[in-house]
C-alpha cells in the first residue's frame, strides 16, 4: 500500500473514532442481571421477554440477563464477581442468603433508593411472610420476586384406583401415612412399582425438612440469625416421622430422593404424592397427563411450610447509575400485573396481595384453584432457615438429614451433630 | 553474537512461556501457601497470621478425612481399571477385526463428550425405576436400587462414570504405541509358537511401559482432578459419601468463602500429589526402557 493511502486511511479511521465516541457515550445505562433456574419450564425465555419489555418502556436502560445455574451456583457467581470488583447490579438469589451478603458488604438496602412516596408504598406492598427473610436491622435488603412454599401434589387417578376419595388430600400426618400405605404397590419379591409419597432430599433437604419441623411446632433459628435449635425434641420428632416413612413403613423410596427427577417420577406414575415447590406448578400442569391436585402440606400439631425462593438484590459494587436502573427494574418486575403474570407462567406465588386482585390472576385462580394453594398456605408459613454463614450452617443440617435418611445415624444423633457444628460456626456472631 | 547477546536472546525466547507458567502455576501455588497461614479476610475482620491453625482445623474435620478416604478409594477404583481397560481395548482394536473403525470410534466417544454432559446422561442411567439401569435390571427381575441416593453405592457409581470417561482417552495412547511396534516382532513370536497371552506379557507389555508411565501419571492426576460429575450428580452427598478432596476444596473456597481453609487443604493436596509424582518417576522410570 502506498504511504499516502495508508496515512489517509489512518486519518479517516481516527476521525470516525473521534466522532463516534461521544455518540457511544450517550448510550443507555446497561446492567447485568444474574438469575437462577430452579424449576422446570422455559424460565430463561420468560426472563429474556421481561428484559425486552422493560427496555421498551425504559429506552435509556439496557438489561442483560445472565442465566447462572442453581440458586447456590448463582450465589457463588455473584460472590465471585463481587470479590473481583465488578458485580452485576441486580441478581436473584435465595432470600436466606441475606446475612451472608450483608456480612461481605455485597449488597445495598432498597431503602436507599426508595425516595418517592410511590417507592415507599411499593416496599410495603409485599406479603409479610416473604419479608421475614428480606429485612433485618430495620432495613429492607431484598425485594421478593419468585417466592414459594412447599406444597403437596397428588395423583387423583391413583387415589381413585386405591379406593381413596380423589378430591381429598391428606389433612394431617396420620392421614398422609395411611394414604401412602394404600398407594404403595409392592410386588412379591419386594420391588416397588409405585411409591405412596416422596420428599426429595438432594441439594437442599433442609427446606423440605422445615415443612416437617414447622408442622411439629418447632422453629429452627432465631430472627437475628445467630442461633439454631436443631436438636429440640420437636425437631427430632419431625425427622423421625420422615425417616420412618421410608425405613419403617416403606411407603417412601429408601435413601435420598433426587429433587430434579421428582416431578418426572410423578408424571411417570412412579409415586402418587410428592412434596415439591409450588414453583413447579406450571411444569406439572403442562406435563401431567392425569388429573392431579395441589394441597397445603398435612398438619402435624399445626400446618406449616417454609417460604422459599429468591429475592432481588442490588450489588454494592455496581456504579450508582446501574444501581438506580436495577432498582427501577426490580420495582417494574414486581408490579401487580407482572407479578400476576409471573405466577401464571411458573407457579411461584405472586409476591403481593393486590396481584391476586388483577383480572389475569382472578381468572386463572377461578379456573385453576391450585394456583391459590401456596398463597393460602402463607398464613401458616414461617421464614426459611437463614443465619450468618448460611451455606455452612445449612450444610451442617443437610448432612445430618442425609445421614438420618440413609440410616447412618439415628435422627437424634444426626440432629445433635448438626447443632454442635452450627453452634461452632455461629458462636462468634453473638 | 557475543555470549551475553546469545544468553539474552535465549532468555527472551523463554520469557513468554515462562511468564505464563509463573503466572498460572508458580505464583498461585506460592500465594496459596502463604494464604494458608493466615485467617480468611472478611470485611469486618481483616486477615491475621494464624500459623498452623488452618491445618489443625482441617485435620480435625471429619469431612476432610471422609473426602480423603473417598478419594483414595476413587483412585484405587479408577486408575488400575481404566488403564487396564485401555490396554485391553487397544490390543483388541489393533488387530484387523471387522468394524474396527466403528469400535475405535465407539471407545473414543466418551472422551469427546464434556464431563457435565456425561454426568447428566449417567444421572438418567442411574435414576431409580425408569432409568436405563433400572429398566435393564427389571428385565432380569432384580429390584430397582437408589444407586446415587445410598451411601454404599454412590461412590462406586461415580467411579464407574469416571472410568467410562477416561478409558477411551488412554486407549488412544496405547493404540499409537502398539502401531509403532515393528510387525516382525509379532511374526517372530508366531514362528516360535508363542501364545497370544505370552506375546502380550513378554513383548507388548514391556514395550508399552513408557506409554504406561505416561498414562499412569495422567490417571493419577485425573483421580484427583475429576470432580465435575460429582457437582452434577450428587453434590458430594449423600452425607459426604461422594465428597472428594477437590470438591471439598471448592465447597470450602467458593461455597463458604473460607478461602484460607481451602488454601490449607489445597496445600495438603499438592503435597500428596507431589509425593505420588516423585514415587512414580523414581520407581517406575527405573523399570522401563525407552527405545
Amino acid at each position: 500500500m502506498k504511504r499516502r493511502t495508508f496515512l489517509q486511511g489512518a486519518a479517516a479511521a481516527a476521525g470516525t473514532a473521534v466522532i463516534a465516541k461521544p455518540a457511544i457515550a450517550q448510550a443507555a445505562t446497561e446492567f447485568t442481571l444474574f438469575f437462577p433456574v430452579a424449576v422446570g419450564g422455559p424460565i430463561t425465555k420468560l426472563i429474556d421477554t421481561m428484559a425486552v419489555d422493560f427496555e421498551k418502556e425504559n429506552p435509556s436502560i439496557k438489561v442483560k440477563p445472565v442465566y447462572a445455574g442453581t440458586y447456590q451456583e448463582t450465589l457463588v457467581k455473584l460472590m465471585t464477581a463481587h470479590k473481583g470488583g465488578s458485580a452485576p447490579a441486580l441478581s436473584v438469589v435465595l432470600s436466606t442468603d441475606m446475612f451472608t451478603l450483608i456480612d461481605d458488604d455485597a449488597i445495598v438496602a432498597f431503602d436507599d433508593f426508595a425516595k418517592s412516596e410511590d417507592d415507599k408504598k411499593w416496599l410495603q406492598s409485599f406479603f409479610p411472610a416473604f419479608m421475614e427473610n428480606s429485612q433485618t436491622a430495620g432495613k429492607t435488603w431484598g425485594a421478593p420476586f419468585q417466592r414459594s412454599t412447599v406444597v403437596l401434589y397428588w395423583n387423583k387417578e391413583l387415589f381413585k384406583d386405591a379406593g381413596l376419595d380423589p378430591d381429598k388430600a391428606p389433612a394431617n400426618w396420620a392421614e398422609q401415612l395411611a394414604f401412602a400405605q394404600k398407594l404403595t404397590k409392592a410386588d412379591a419379591s419386594g420391588g416397588v412399582s409405585q411409591w405412596g409419597i416422596q420428599v426429595p432430599a438432594t441439594g437442599f433437604p433442609y427446606w423440605l425438612f422445615q415443612g416437617f419441623s414447622t408442622q411439629a411446632g418447632a422453629i429452627l433459628m432465631n430472627p437475628e440469625g445467630n442461633r439454631t435449635f436443631f436438636d429440640k425434641p420437636e425437631v427430632v420428632e419431625a425427622l423421625s416421622y420422615w425417616v420412618d416413612l421410608s425405613r419403617k413403613h416403606k411407603v417412601h423410596p429408601p435413601g435420598i430422593v433426587e429433587w430434579g427427577t421428582t416431578p418426572k417420577d410423578f408424571f411417570e406414575k412412579k409415586v402418587a404424592m410428592m412434596w415439591t415447590t409450588t414453583g413447579n406448578l406450571t411444569n406439572v400442569r403442562t406435563n401431567a397427563k392425569f388429573p392431579f391436585g395441589v394441597a397445603m402440606l398435612p398438619a402435624g400439631k399445626r400446618r406449616g411450610s417454609p417460604t422459599g425462593g429468591g429475592n432481588f438484590y442490588i450489588s454494592a459494587k455496581a456504579p450508582k447509575a446501574q444501581q438506580e436502573a436495577a432498582f427501577r427494574f426490580a420495582k417494574w418486575a414486581t408490579q401487580p400485573q407482572r407479578a400476576a403474570q409471573w405466577c401464571v407462567d411458573t407457579g411461584y406465588v405472586a409476591v403481593r396481595k393486590d396481584a391476586f386482585e388483577t383480572e389475569a390472576l382472578k381468572k386463572y385462580v377461578a379456573e385453576f384453584p391450585a394456583a391459590a394453594v401456596a398463597r393460602d398456605q402463607l398464613e401458616f408459613a414461617v421464614a426459611e432457615l437463614s443465619t450468618h454463614e448460611n451455606q455452612r450452617v445449612t450444610k451442617a443440617l443437610n448432612d445430618g438429614l442425609q445421614a438420618a435418611l440413609t440410616g447412618t445415624k439415628t435422627p437424634e444423633q444426626g440432629l445433635k451433630d448438626a447443632q454442635v457444628e452450627a453452634e461452632r460456626i455461629l458462636v462468634r456472631y453473638r | 553474537m557475543s555470549r551475553f547477546s546469545a544468553a539474552l536472546h535465549g532468555w527472551l525466547l523463554l520469557l513468554p512461556a515462562m511468564a505464563l507458567l509463573m503466572l498460572f502455576t508458580h505464583w498461585p501455588a506460592l500465594g496459596t501457601l502463604i494464604d494458608s497461614f493466615y485467617t480468611t479476610p472478611r470485611p469486618r475482620r481483616p486477615s491475621v497470621f494464624a500459623g498452623w491453625d488452618n491445618y489443625r482445623q482441617i485435620l480435625d474435620d471429619p469431612i476432610f478425612w471422609q473426602a480423603l478416604t473417598n478419594n483414595l478409594w476413587f483412585a484405587v477404583g479408577t486408575i488400575p481399571v481404566s488403564v487396564g481397560l485401555a490396554m485391553l481395548m487397544a490390543v483388541w482394536v489393533n488387530d484387523r477385526i471387522a468394524g474396527r473403525t466403528l469400535v475405535r470410534m465407539a471407545y473414543f466417544t466418551p472422551t469427546v463428550l464434556p464431563m457435565i454432559a456425561v454426568a447428566n446422561i449417567w444421572l438418567f442411567f442411574y435414576t431409580p425405576q425408569y432409568g436405563l439401569l433400572a429398566q435393564l435390571f427389571g428385565v432380569f427381575g432384580a429390584t430397582t436400587q437408589n444407586w446415587l441416593g445410598s451411601k454404599d453405592t454412590a461412590l462406586i457409581c461415580v467411579t464407574v462414570v469416571a472410568i467410562w470417561k477416561e478409558a477411551g482417552f488412554f486407549m488412544i495412547f496405547y493404540l499409537a504405541a502398539l502401531q509403532q511396534m515393528p510387525p516382525n516382532l509379532a511374526e517372530a513370536a508366531a514362528l516360535e509358537g508363542a501364545s497370544r497371552w505370552h506375546f502380550f506379557r513378554r513383548v507388548q507389555f514391556p514395550l508399552l511401559m513408557p506409554t504406561t508411565l505416561f498414562v499412569l501419571v495422567n490417571a493419577v492426576i485425573n483421580a484427583f482432578r475429576t470432580v465435575d460429575h460429582i457437582v452434577v450428580m450428587t453434590r458430594g452427598g449423600p452425607d459426604n459419601a461422594t465428597s472428594l478432596l477437590l470438591f471439598r476444596i471448592y465447597e470450602l473456597g467458593f461455597g463458604f468463602w473460607d478461602t484460607s481453609l481451602a488454601s490449607a487443604m489445597t496445600v495438603i493436596l499438592l503435597l500428596g500429589l507431589g509425593l505420588i509424582a516423585l514415587a512414580q518417576y523414581g520407581f517406575l522410570e527405573r523399570r522401563l526402557h525407552y527405545r
